[in-house]
């Protein structure tokens, strides 16, 4: 089986996986270090305009955090973020779009102590340029960290306006990435008008195993300019996985790691050379382990990724 | 919105399934025993309605008791609780506040007993009482959900726009002008409004329930329509309800 990376045995991958979830019970320190180990452990790629490292899969907030005053789900949240970062992960990507999620992010890192260890990804979704800084002030006030990694102008909205404030933030140091994100193949020429002309850091856009326009131009620029490409919806908000649950999956996909739809999709998404990471968007513990469990192992080459695509196309 | 017709309704769901049953879940947690008198509230607006054909200074209590319900949906549930996971909420909840002035203002200008109309109309408006009363509430447990996450009449606003397009059913403008006319019609735009946004929200979520809501707009649509143009004439000038 081709493969674009070194193999992690798939014993240890599994035990490993085991160990994370109650390791420092059963191990106390010792559970500790091999949850660091399993952290160490998830693949990353670097951010082009800087070569920082970034973890292969973030984690969305989608929907799935927007849970409002909701006590138990809040703290499900926060469970699900420590599950996150145990296993590895890094980036929250969340916007003002998205409800009460930026809240119950902030609330969650806090609890968890991990406030200072994500990559804090955020977006303006406002038509006045003006008003622009305003609601980035209270998305930072939300998630309660200093500044943010990324802030994206979401959906493009009004982007002539916002992109000149995010580069002065940058500039100042008040923000360490600028982005701009569409979703679902949409406005695909004035993103790539943007890539062309804007000194962009990131760019986040739609791209699973079955959202596949994005090859033909988007990534290919993305490589040509040295732009980091998270993608969004790698599950079409679980409609893919639904869908592909209805089928067994190949006993190929085994050979790169795959226990699993989802990390079949994931492996397949982040495999891309131009893409940087995935956020998929969980409300569950489980789900988040085996999302970053897509980091690991083997990942799939040119030849597989066609492989795979050609196999969920003829489902 | 550039590409609009690239967005689906479920696109524009910002929130689980499950999340929005969990709201009631808690509503009805945290506003228990309110559901005691707002049921209360929806018999004595019902039997004060019933009333009304006989004794028309019934019907402007009636309205204002509906007024007033209106106005703490939109507080209690909508803005205290939805707008925490839906921005638009606030929105629906100044649409509900909107209502329940309305219902004053009519209530204000003279709101009397509909003349009578066919017996169908008297059957629809009691239904949609019947229906937001009583059988709205046992959805969640029909569809699995359980009994917690039932939707109460005065506390959710599903059931108490049901309940108000039975009761508008049931009236109509004392003062024949169209100044009358229009309050009227303003009074039912606010829960078929809500009706078409409920009903969205609910085939968003792929619930089962999304055809009920506009189903019972549309029937009583109807039933409006039969009455206005199948109520006999009245031999006597309709009068002015005090307030």
């Amino acid at each position: 089986m081709a493969s674009s990376r070194p193999c992690i045995d798939a014993q240890r991958r599994v035990f490993l996986r085991r160990l994370s979830a109650v390791g420092p019970l059963v191990f106390g320190p010792d559970g500790l270090r091999a949850q660091a180990a399993l952290a160490a452990d998830a693949a990353t790629k670097k951010i082009p305009s800087t070569g920082e490292a970034l973890p292969v899969v973030g984690l969305g907030s989608w929907i799935t955090f927007n849970v409002g005053n909701d006590r138990a789900a809040r703290d499900g949240c926060a469970e699900v973020m420590r599950a996150f970062f145990e296993a590895g992960g890094r980036m929250i990507d969340s916007s003002p779009m998205y409800g009460s999620s930026q809240g119950v992010i902030g609330e969650g890192l806090a609890r968890i102590g991990r406030a200072g260890a994500v990559f804090a990804a955020d977006k303006v979704w406002i038509s006045s340029g003006a008003r622009g800084p305003a609601q980035i002030e209270e998305s930072r006030r939300l998630w309660n960290v200093a500044r943010f990694d990324l802030l994206q102008v979401h959906n493009l909205l009004s982007w002539e306006q916002h992109l000149p404030t995010l580069l002065q933030m940058k500039a100042a140091g008040r923000v360490r990435y600028v982005g701009i994100t569409t979703s679902e193949g949409r406005r695909q020429r004035e993103i790539e008008a943007v890539m062309r002309s804007q000194p962009i850091d990131f760019v986040q856009i739609t791209y699973n195993v079955v959202d596949r326009e994005v090859e033909a131009r988007i990534l290919p620029l993305a490589h040509e300019r040295g732009i980091a490409v998270i993608a969004n919806r790698p599950f079409q908000e679980g409609a893919l996985l639904r869908a592909l649950l209805r089928h067994a999956l190949p006993a190929w996909a085994a050979e790169i790691g795959c226990d699993g739809w989802a990390q079949f999709v994931l492996k397949f998404i982040v495999s891309h050379p131009a893409v940087t990471c995935a956020i998929p968007a969980t409300s569950r513990v489980a789900h988040v382990r085996q999302n970053l469990g897509a980091a690991r192992g083997v990942m799939p080459d040119a030849a597989l990724r066609e492989r795979m695509a050609r196999h969920v196309a003829a489902l | 919105m550039t590409e609009w017709w690239t967005y689906r309704l479920q696109d524009f769901l910002m929130f689980a399934p499950r999340t929005y049953y969990r709201l009631f879940e808690l509503a009805n947690s945290e506003l228990w025993p309110a559901h005691l008198p707002t049921f209360g509230i929806g018999v004595a607006v019902l039997v004060l309605s019933l009333a009304a054909a006989r004794q028309p200074r019934c019907a402007p209590p009636a309205c204002v008791l509906l007024a007033l319900l209106w106005g703490w949906v939109a507080w209690a549930f909508l803005w205290q609780r939805y707008a925490s996971i839906n921005w638009a909420a606030r929105g629906f909840a100044v649409g509900f506040a909107l209502e329940g002035v309305l219902l004053l203002v009519y209530a204000a200008t003279g709101v009397t007993h509909r003349a009578a109309g066919p017996a169908g109309v008297r059957r629809v408006a009691l239904g949609l009482w019947l229906l937001a009363l009583v059988l709205h509430p046992a959805v969640a447990p029909l569809l699995g959900r359980p009994w917690l996450q039932a939707e109460w009449f005065g506390i959710a606003p599903d059931p108490t726009a049901l309940a108000t397009l039975g009761w508008l059913l049931q009236v109509s403008p004392a003062v024949r002008s169209p100044a009358a006319r229009l309050l009227a019609a303003l009074t039912w735009g606010v829960p078929l409004l809500w009706c078409a946004i409920s009903g969205a929200t609910l085939l968003a979520m792929r619930s089962p329930a999304a055809v009920l809501l506009p189903a019972a707009a549309v029937v009583a649509l109807w039933a409006a329509w039969r009455s206005r143009i199948k109520a006999p004439s009245s031999p006597t000038a309709p009068r002015r309800s005090p307030v």
